[in-house]
């Protein structure tokens, strides 16, 4: 089975496609004939792969948790450890990529904009090593909860905006953001983080982080002689589940993507938007997302920055309706216990919104049995969310509250 | 199509001037009240009143469009609301039109609304998020209500897209003075003029500047070469600068009165 995207318009069925303002679109269609250019240009790839091997450290690794695996019903447990890669998570597969698009573009300023502050530090990254201006939009809410990461990018030399309007998180910034793209789009990179948004955003975006899923399943093959039974991640925008699924959407593999379920989906306090969501236009792409009877969006909840985010990707709604991928809610205190046992049995510490993933492989396996193998993306590490972790399990921070 | 919008700008041109088209968002500061503001600016001379659908990310908008809608989400303004201050302005004799991001309509469901909008007096909705490409069903459900239905051009527009777009478009086709959000600005650059002038190559509907409109010498400036002068902002922060809603009111009814007699072409 592969996925029905219209690629002069970017559906995917009934999803995806395009509702921005008129001052984009001459914008949006330079950046779709800049990639597709790109993409038939082996200099450009040659330059991309280099840099992933180089500067990134790819291919990353597949660890076998052993034992974690016996907290999972017997499944054995594979990680894909993109937490390895340069700046620590999945994130930067995508940005050396539209960096380097922006180059070839002639801009010189990229913005962006960040929730757990990952993909605002990958940006700051690429801006630091390719010279170009970097602004990233965060909500208020988020530079606290991901303090360390806003000292990373202000260190790699980018501007932090903290965004106050709204909610003051993830929603706000990709706002902001856009606002500022349509104010200063002709110097401008737009350099977004999922694979939500306009087209051509989630079909590129995927494309940048479909390495994580080749890789895998060449190791796979290679290294233990079979396809795992599932594949699994956490789903925020949907960029490191997207990256992993596409290589095996042709494959008798199970996808499962787990969904940030705050306090529960019942409480509404969550940001379970293919659980708990309806379809609808946000940000410009049509996809499922948390809205009233109004079409107003719905704040959403999470311990999560990453996956604090009332909509999803538009090829994630596709998948949940021609039923080819699953998406379940986790919610905070599964992800953080989650995120303890592997810490305690692996010596890896995951990310909060890896976490995800990691609780929902721990259910699956219970679920599929011991004959099962489950290859878990392991996008992310934990560093930044040691504050949280902190006083979530009540342990001393530091700090005399 | 019967376009009503197209007999104001008819008479407008038999008058020797540009039409003033006026932005209220629905329910601010508050749904009564919002119908008062209408009314004071229909009264001083405002020809055609946008009426704001209040939504939640309006990321075309500057903050003081922002903080009235965020105000009038506040106070709980639904749908409902929206209607009633459309029939509420269609009474007035003024050209009634909705303004909305995409979302809200598509949820209200894109038929229902065409038709609720025209049992309640409305003539016509600008779209800024959405674009021909994505109209589909759209057009198909204005033509079959008799709404006109008006999309942007951009100075970012080629003249490729400014043609295919004011295809799409009826009533009058919304220029977007610069790149960038609603706000006040201190001057209206030559990008509109341009813009306009490249429009006009392309369709023979009225052209309307907005975007950053708020004083009778840029509302003068602007009538010499387009049809109609678009002003939201600079009501809304007279409003939201004046503790006395009563205050803001006079405020605004001089400002309208000011800008009524900028678009007279002398």
């Amino acid at each position: 089975m592969s996925t029905s995207v219209d690629p002069t318009t970017g559906h995917f069925g009934e999803y995806g496609g395009r509702f921005v303002p008129e001052a984009l679109v001459a914008a949006l269609d330079q950046l779709e004939n800049a990639y597709l250019d790109a993409s038939k240009d082996p200099v450009f790839q040659t330059e991309l792969a280099d840099l992933q091997r180089d500067y990134n450290g790819r291919p990353t690794p597949i660890t076998e948790a052993k034992r974690f695996s016996e907290h999972a019903g017997g499944a054995q447990i594979l990680l894909k450890r993109e937490d390895l890669n340069h700046t620590g998570s999945h994130k930067i597969n995508n940005v050396l990529g539209q960096a380097l698009l922006t180059k070839r573009m002639g801009k010189k300023r990229v913005i962006a904009e960040t929730g757990a502050g990952q993909h605002g530090v990958a940006t700051a990254t690429a801006a630091a090593l390719m010279d170009l201006e970097c602004i990233i939009y965060m909500g208020e809410e988020d530079t606290k909860r991901q303090a360390l990461n806003v000292a990373r990018m202000q260190l790699l030399g980018a501007e932090v905006v903290p965004v106050t309007t709204g909610s003051k998180t993830l929603k706000d910034a990709i706002n902001e953001a856009m606002r500022d793209w349509v104010t200063n789009v002709e110097s401008t990179h737009y350099l977004l983080g999922t694979v939500a948004g306009p087209h051509p955003f989630p079909t590129m975006v995927r494309d940048f982080h479909r390495i994580i899923g080749d890789e895998a399943r060449e190791q796979m093959l290679r290294d233990f002689g079979f396809l795992p039974t599932a594949v699994a991640a956490c789903v925020g925008g949907g960029s490191n589940a997207i990256g992993l699924f596409t290589a095996f959407m042709d494959d008798d593999v199970l996808l499962y993507g787990f969904e940030a379920g705050g306090d529960g989906i019942e409480t509404g306090r969550h940001a379970a938007t293919l659980t708990g969501g309806t379809p609808g236009i946000l940000h410009g792409t049509r996809s499922y997302l948390l809205q009233d009877e109004d079409g107003q969006t719905i704040e959403s909840h999470s311990i999560s920055a990453g996956l604090d985010y009332p909509g999803v990707g538009p090829e994630h709604a596709w998948l949940k309706d021609s039923n080819r991928a699953t998406y379940l809610p986790i919610t905070d205190t599964q992800a953080m216990d989650a995120m303890a046992l592997l810490a305690r049995t692996e010596g890896i510490l995951a990310a909060i919104e890896t976490a995800h993933g990691l609780a929902g492989a721990l259910e699956l396996g219970k679920k599929l049995g011991p004959t099962a193998s489950i290859l878990i993306n392991c996008s992310g590490r934990g560093d930044k969310d040691v504050v949280t972790a902190a006083k979530w399990f009540n342990l001393p921070t530091g700090d005399s509250n | 199509m019967n376009s009503k919008l197209l007999g104001v700008f008819k008479k407008t041109k038999s008058e020797n001037r540009a039409a003033l088209i006026a932005y209220v968002p629905a329910g601010f500061p508050t749904v009564l009240k919002s119908i008062e503001l209408i009314k004071v600016l229909v009264a001083n001379g405002a020809d055609i009143v946008e009426i704001g659908f209040p939504y939640s990310d309006p990321l075309m908008d500057g903050p003081t469009i922002q903080a009235a809608v965020e105000i009038a989400l506040q106070n709980g303004t639904k749908s409902a609301d929206v209607l009633k201050v459309v029939e509420a302005t269609s009474q007035t004799g003024a050209a009634t039109l909705v303004m909305s991001y995409w979302n809200p309509i598509a949820k209200f469901g894109v038929e229902k609304f065409a038709s609720e909008l025209a049992k309640h007096g409305g003539i016509g909705v600008i779209t800024p998020d959405l674009t021909p490409e994505e109209a589909t069903s759209w057009i198909q459900s204005t033509n079959r209500h008799a709404i006109d239905r008006v999309f942007l051009v951009a100075p970012s527009s080629s003249d490729v897209r400014i043609k295919s777009v004011t295809a799409a478009t009826t009533g009058f086709v919304y220029a977007a003075s610069l790149m960038g959000v609603t706000g006040v600005k201190s001057a209206v650059s030559q990008t509109a003029a341009d813009l306009v002038a490249r429009t006009r190559q392309a369709t023979d509907l009225p052209v309307c500047v907005g975007l950053g409109v708020s004083t009778q010498t840029q509302a003068r400036e602007i009538a010499k070469y387009a049809d109609g002068v678009i002003v939201g902002s600079a009501f809304i922060h007279l409003i939201l600068s004046n503790p006395v809603f009563e205050q803001g009111l006079e405020a605004v009814a001089h400002l309208t009165r000011d800008l009524a007699q900028g678009v007279k072409r002398i």
